[in-house]
């Protein structure tokens, strides 16, 4: 049966069965592969989006339940107009392979939207998720409080 | 493979002994240039393989594998700064697979020395050694060699090809090369006029290039600075493309499930259930193994899930402490190496203090974030590949035997990988997705590799043992003797790319044997251990398991000696060399290491030169209600010129974190012979809040370049049990730590 979605503002309409995991009809179906997967078990953080602005796993989340409007980190923002988080990543020089940074940035942005100016210990526990193999931790950080301070201002 | 299997039999022999046999070989066979790999189509002109202009612009080549390691940024400005174009003005592709994209760096680290006391003679040999790595088509990214091969040669592609363009424009203008400048992707004439290289492009291609020098490093604009790295932006937008985001017109998704006792065969399977599920096209008998061709990754993960299969036996003992027995019996056997011997281990110094110690470490998984995947088609005569890897040589020469092809109908297309640190140096993951898509000719297929399936089919860091005998008098260490004992990754990955190995296997004891400390009676010895798990090299290999043998050692021989622990090594490695003790020096001044810490804190130090670069680190553990927390680390670096210092920072960090994290909680275990963790539950990780705050200082002495991916690794671990040594006196000798002392998760 199809099932309609919102999808960065689109509508998009599918035809898979009703469990397929939210990151998969994503990924494999409408070809936004942004999203990333990296453990299926909602361990790692990897596939993080939004659902009405709360920051969700994607791979947690069946095509049949999603409630609302689902942002990904192409939503967020595109190489030409890039996000203020993103802005920040990039003068951070944030990323090394790169691959967890989506999911980062959508939890990033889930907590600022939440918590305009969240200190160390907050940011750790929001962020206390999503897994980075290449250790960008401390990068990560600093590129938060920035994206905060340059929210505020705008 | 023949050819690579002949000459690599001579290379290796040369590599270990006949160096002057070797050169003259080399020196005939290799200076003919390997072919340009490039195809530049009507009105492009490939100045080089490291430089293609066109009509619409300047594409530089950095063919090595962006794995978060910075060097796809790093190459391309070694190529600009001589080129002179602005990095945000050109496009950077990693380019085909191709001998002229060899690595020269990595087979002169393959001689027989301890790295930090060669001569210059020596340093020259190795670069001429490393030119065998071009007839060898060694197109590689590993044992953190990239900046050494290509700190020269890029200069000198972009240096020739800005000289070809200038003699373009002054045949053109008519008037003297040597009057012209460059700026900016133009060419300058002393009157004023420019002209683009884009409309030079088509004249370059018919001039032989001429003799260019290379710029003097006061005049460099982005060498020894931080550039911004070109894949920042498409890293933070979601938009660089991974090997598993590759996306070809009718692409299918598949997943696969091999045999988990590895190396063993599949004795039959029944995919009735599999067939019959939604999306479910086609399934694949791999031969000791299946694969699910779907609609989508996750019907087909569902699916390959589902088909019941009955497994062979694995080809080694099932259990972790059978293998270990069998680790502990090569002691018993000849040893494979003797790397190091200097002055005699066999009596005990008159006076001195005896103290032994056996260590223990486990298998390891690489988990890069990104599992293995790879996409492929297959229509009949080619077979055309994209994916994340570190050789696309040997990922096309295996994608070509397994098709029954020759190498050049295979077509290798290097994505971004998220992550490698090693694993995606193997070739299993692209043979897997070659076979897949061979089941349906003409269909371009993904096959994604669940977490589990990952985890459970690794080319693991292998377990290892060391045994170590040490004695200590008036304050210092007048005797180090080491056993190490592992499977011999090197051995086993030379093997499935069909050359044959043997002779003394340095990576096995690299980090032990090479240390830069004055001992008078010291010796290390490495015993290889005959089981076919699967092993490979894991970001640091050898110096992975020496480092925390070696260094922990030291720490011990410290205390039995009454000598605080850093300045116990620094004295031993004063005169042995210097840059090292820069390093350890440098992480005392910035932690303000007293020695003593208040009863809840503790500090440890660890220290490991490897790949040409020596790194100390200090870490900081505190007690807080009974949990223990990683809280602050130091480390400094010195590996010569650092070509980027901020991209070196980073990898430092990285570095020191991969280590932490499988000190603290990384294992991989067998039970029935399959592997026991398969998902990240199983095997923690550091995350934000677990993860030091960390503070780097990147030392510039050292004479001749080190490398910067792997040097972080090996010292964190010892550091870490050092400093918990120190806050609770228990001395942890085998890892992880998680198992005796009570880590914050
Ligand atoms: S893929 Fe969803 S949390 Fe890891
Ligand atoms: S940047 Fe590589 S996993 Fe985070």
């Amino acid at each position: 049966m199809p099932t309609s979605l919102t999808i960065n503002g689109s509508s998009h309409t599918v035809d898979l069965p009703d469990e397929v995991p939210l990151l998969w009809v994503l990924r494999d179906e409408i070809g936004l592969t942004g999203t990333k997967f990296g453990c299926g078990v909602a361990a790692c953080g990897a596939c993080t989006v939004q659902i009405d602005g709360e920051a969700v796993r994607s791979c947690q989340v069946a095509l049949g339940d999603v409630w609302g409007e689902v942002t990904t980190i192409e939503g967020l923002g595109t190489p030409d107009a890039m996000n203020k988080i993103q802005q920040a990543w990039v003068e951070h020089q944030v990323a090394q392979c790169g691959y967890c940074q989506s999911g980062q940035i959508m939890q990033a942005a889930a907590l600022l939207a939440e918590n305009p100016s969240p200190s160390d210990d907050e940011i750790d526990e929001a962020m206390a998720g999503n897994l980075c193999r290449c250790g960008t931790y401390p990068r990560i950080r600093a590129a938060i409080h920035t994206a905060a301070g340059n929210l505020k201002e705008a | 493979m023949a050819s690579i299997g002949k000459i690599a039999r001579r290379t290796f022999l040369i590599g270990s002994a006949a160096i002057v046999g070797g050169v003259a070989f080399g020196v005939y066979y290799v200076r003919r240039p390997a072919p340009n790999p490039l195809e530049p189509a009507e009105g492009e002109a490939a100045l080089n393989p490291f430089v293609l202009i066109d009509r619409q612009g300047v594409t530089l080549f950095a063919p090595r594998a962006e794995m978060g390691q910075g060097v796809k940024t790093t190459w391309a400005a070694l190529i600009a700064e001589e080129l002179d174009v602005e990095l945000d003005q050109v496009r950077v592709l990693h380019g085909p697979a191709a001998a002229a994209y060899y690595n020269s760096a990595m087979i002169g680290e393959g001689l027989p020395n301890k790295g930090y006391d060669i001569s210059d003679f020596q340093h020259n040999v190795g670069q001429a050694l490393g030119e065998i790595g071009k007839v060898l088509s060694l197109h590689v990214t590993g044992g953190s060699t990239s900046m050494k091969d290509g700190f020269e040669r890029m200069r000198e592609a972009g240096a020739t090809a800005r000289e070809t363009l200038k003699e373009a424009a002054a045949q053109r203008l008519g008037v003297d090369r040597a009057s012209l400048t460059t700026v900016a992707g133009k060419v300058v004439a002393p009157d004023g006029t420019e002209i683009p290289y884009p409309e030079l492009a088509e004249a370059a291609a018919q001039i032989d290039p001429p003799e260019a020098t290379l710029r003097d490093p006061g005049q460099w604009r982005y060498l020894g600075k931080h550039v911004p790295r070109v894949d920042m932006v498409g890293k933070s937008t979601g938009t660089a493309e991974f090997g598993i985001d590759v996306r070809l017109p009718e692409m299918k998704f598949a997943s696969v499930r091999m045999n988990p006792r590895l190396g063993g065969g599949m004795k039959g399977f029944d995919a009735s259930a599999a067939e019959a599920m939604p999306g479910v096209e086609t399934v694949v008998d791999l031969d000791g193994g299946v694969a699910v061709i779907a609609s989508n990754t996750w019907l087909a993960m569902q699916a390959v899930d589902a088909i019941e299969v009955e497994w062979d036996e694995a080809p080694y003992p099932p259990e972790t402490d059978a293998l270990f027995e069998r680790i502990a019996a090569a002691f018993d056997t000849d040893a494979n190496s003797t790397m190091r011997d200097d002055g005699d281990v066999s009596t005990l110094p008159e006076g001195a203090t005896e103290i032994t110690a056996e260590y223990r470490l486990p298998y390891l998984a690489h988990a890069t974030m990104e599992p293995m995947n790879g996409t492929a088609i297959y229509s009949g005569g080619r077979v055309e590949f994209w994916g994340g890897n570190q050789a696309p040589t040997f990922t096309r020469d295996k994608i070509a035997e397994t098709a029954g092809l020759d190498s050049d109908a295979v077509d290798v297309h290097t994505t971004y990988m998220g992550g490698g640190f090693g694993r995606r140096g193997e070739f299993d993951f692209a043979v897997i997705a070659a076979k897949v898509a061979m089941a349906v000719p003409g269909t371009p297929v993904q096959t994604t590799w669940s977490r589990e399936e990952d985890m459970r089919h690794d080319f693991y860091r292998p377990g290892a043992m060391a045994r170590m005998r040490g004695a200590v008098k008036d304050g210092k260490a007048v005797l180090l003797d080491g056993q190490i004992a592992a499977q011999s990754a090197l051995f086993q990955a030379m093997g499935r790319l069909g050359v044959p190995s043997g002779g003394p296997d340095k990576v096995l004891v690299e980090g032990a044997f090479n240390q830069p400390y004055a001992i008078p009676n010291y010796r290390i010895r490495g015993h290889v251990a005959d089981l076919a798990v699967p092993v490979g090299f894991w970001r640091s290999v050898g110096n992975s398991f020496n480092g925390f043998f070696h260094d922990t050692f030291l720490d011990e021989m410290a205390h039995l000696a009454g000598v605080d622990p850093l300045e116990f090594r620094l004295e031993h490695m004063k005169t042995e060399h210097p840059p090292s003790a820069g390093c350890l020096e440098a992480v005392r001044d910035m932690s303000g290491w007293t020695g003593k810490t208040p009863d809840d804190v503790g500090r440890g130090v660890g220290f490991t030169y490897s790949f040409g670069t020596p790194v100390a680190q200090i870490i900081e553990v505190v007690d807080e209600d009974s949990t223990i927390r990683i809280s602050k680390a130091w480390i400094a670096c010195d590996m010569g010129l650092a070509l980027d210092p901020g991209t070196v920072e980073a990898q430092m960090v990285s570095g020191m974190v991969y280590g932490l994290s499988a000190a603290c909680f990384g294992e991989i275990t067998y039970a029935g012979g399959e592997v026991e963790q398969g998902n990240f539950p199983d095997y923690e990780v550091l995350r934000m809040h677990t993860a030091p705050v960390t503070e780097v200082r990147v030392l510039e002495t050292n004479r001749h370049m080190g490398g910067a991916g792997e040097p972080g690794t090996p010292p964190a671990m010892p550091a870490l049990g050092n400093a918990l040594f120190d806050l609770t006196g228990r001395r942890a000798r085998t890892l992880p730590l998680n198992r005796e002392f009570d880590l914050l998760i």
